[in-house]
């Protein structure tokens, strides 16, 4: 089951991905193309619409059927702890010239920062290099505490794709990646879909893909994690308790690149789906020349 | 799961209930830095910190007063950062230094418990966001009347003072810090922000009682014990 949460009409929802098969017609949404050809694992009754031209639905908790455009995209769980690993591919670690680790390097991440499929990211005009993190998040379903790496799966709720993006300009040496760096607005998008863990028969290998504006950029495979799903379960609920809705963010492939306003960024990750977000200048945001106030004096 | 409802700590302000988001700055009392030295010029920092330096306390940190903080077995001691922290009253985006306090809607106390941290270049994340690293409280005390900017901060352990500290010292006072975190992050209502510890942080042992007084604020207790291998 993929599931989600959407506002629509007045309201949050639960929602699932609908079937083609209940007779919502499609609609191109221009954001496509050819690439979002996928191998899509999760099967069942749920076939993904995997021509890449979007009109994708979800049906409501209240049995409404809705066209992917006509709801907000929300995280798709209630997000508790998120937990993000940095280095944790080989490649991008030595895409960053920097030496694998011992121990995870883990970060964690505020609920500000939290943003839904299909939502805008600001991007910081006076930032040289903003860069997407295509990554695979792991939701945790029971709650977990000294967890053997055998039996680490069994606490997991599902799966879904996060884009952590960074902006390098602001990165410290203290506490490193510093929050100015990971924790901004809106800059760790989760979603469209959780998908249940039992459609998900190897998280273990999954292909990972980023395109900027439709061009392919950032390719990995979660074979690839230097410390995997299991081991990183084991190791987080040696010192904290896991509970459900907390989300492990498992680190990023090679290809990371800057991104600029109007760009839109799509990651997609094997049986999950495909994740859009476009970047905002700061006008947007009522910042840059002409400065708006964010509340007006009283 | 919401990250909130965690801590049933008193609040008798606007919001009524703290969001479950704890944010703490680090390296924001002049002691902190100080004690540093020169080594803040050399690898790895490199630099003294320019932006404010956060971490985060997640949910599964937090407790509230009269808790017991369990110490790993395989550790002697741990620090205390005593912190006065601050409620959000209402969302706080890139507010103004004149305008910070507006968004204050009260004050508690924050014990940030850590393992002893021996650098602070990676977050350390497994020595300061142990289960029950984070006692708040006792309450969220109404802000008028405080100037979080001049509060004493006195912690003891087992009646006896190992630290005296006042706000004054802060690097970025409450102001100031406010505005600078809000210009990359909004906080929200309920969202704790702790304004930064002295240093060096006293260091506690299974079987202490812990004890941080903020005279306005209140007194927040806890006991620490060794926790089962």
């Amino acid at each position: 089951m993929k599931r989600a949460r959407v506002a629509h009409a007045g309201a949050v929802h639960d929602a699932v991905a609908a079937s083609p098969a209940c007779g919502a017609a499609r609609e191109a949404d221009g954001t496509g193309g050819e690439h979002a050809q996928l191998a899509d694992e999760g099967g069942g009754e749920h076939v993904r619409l995997a021509d890449g031209a979007g009109g994708e639905h979800v049906q409501l908790a209240d049995g409404r059927i809705v066209s992917e455009d006509a709801v907000v995209w929300l995280p798709p769980f209630e997000v508790g702890t998120v937990i993000a690993l940095g280095l944790n591919y080989r490649d991008h670690a030595r895409e960053l010239q920097l030496d694998s680790q011992e121990e995870p390097l883990v970060f964690l991440k505020g609920p500000g920062s939290l943003l839904g499929h299909r939502g805008r990211t600001r991007r910081p005009a006076d930032a040289a290099f903003m860069h997407y993190e295509c990554e695979l998040a792991v939701v945790i379903g029971r709650p977990a505490r000294r967890v053997a790496r055998e039996r680490a799966l069994e606490h997991v709720a599902g799966y879904c794709i996060a884009n952590d993006y960074a902006v390098r300009d602001y990165l410290e040496n203290w506490y490193r990646p510093n929050l100015r760096v990971k924790n901004r607005d809106g800059c760790t998008v989760l979603g469209p879909w959780l998908v249940d863990a039992a459609d998900v028969p190897d998280p273990g290998a999954l292909g990972l893909r980023t395109f900027v504006n439709g061009k392919l950029t950032q390719q990995g495979n979660t074979r690839d994690l230097i410390f995997g799903i299991p081991v990183l379960i084991e190791y987080l609920s040696s010192f904290m308790t896991l509970s459900p809705g907390d989300v492990i963010l498992t680190g990023t492939p090679e290809g990371v690149g800057n991104v600029m306003p109007g760009d839109v960024v799509t990651c997609e990750i094997d049986g999950l789906g495909r994740q859009i977000n476009s970047l905002a200048a700061d006008a947007e945001f009522g910042r840059g020349k002409h400065e708006v106030p964010c509340e007006s004096s009283i | 799961m919401p990250a909130g409802a965690v801590v049933p700590i008193p609040c008798d302000v606007p919001p009524y209930r703290l969001s479950g988001a704890v944010y703490g700055a680090l390296l924001n009392h002049r002691s902190a830095l100080a004690l540093l030295g020169q080594a803040v010029h050399a690898p790895p920092y490199r630099a003294p910190p320019q932006a404010p330096v956060l971490c985060v306390k997640p949910r599964n940190t937090l407790a509230g007063p009269d808790t017991v903080v369990r110490i790993p077995a395989d550790a002697e001691e741990v620090e205390v950062g005593a912190n006065v922290g601050l409620v959000i009253g209402r969302a706080a985006c890139r507010v103004p230094e004149s305008r910070a306090l507006d968004f204050v809607a009260g004050y508690l106390i924050v014990a940030d418990v850590s393992l002893p941290l021996a650098s602070h270049f990676r977050p350390g994340v497994r020595l300061k966001a142990r289960d029950g690293f984070c006692p708040l409280g006792p309450a969220v005390a109404d802000p008028h009347g405080i100037d979080s900017d001049a509060l004493t901060v006195e912690v003891f352990l087992d009646g006896a003072r190992v630290q005296s500290a006042t706000t004054t010292d802060l690097i970025r006072p409450t102001a100031r810090l406010l505005a600078d975190v809000t210009e990359f992050m909004t906080l929200s209502a309920g969202d704790v922000l702790a304004l930064g510890a002295a240093a060096p942080a006293p260091r506690a042992r299974p079987g202490q009682i812990l004890r941080i007084e903020v005279p306005g604020i209140g007194v927040l207790s806890c006991r620490f014990e060794r926790e089962a291998a």
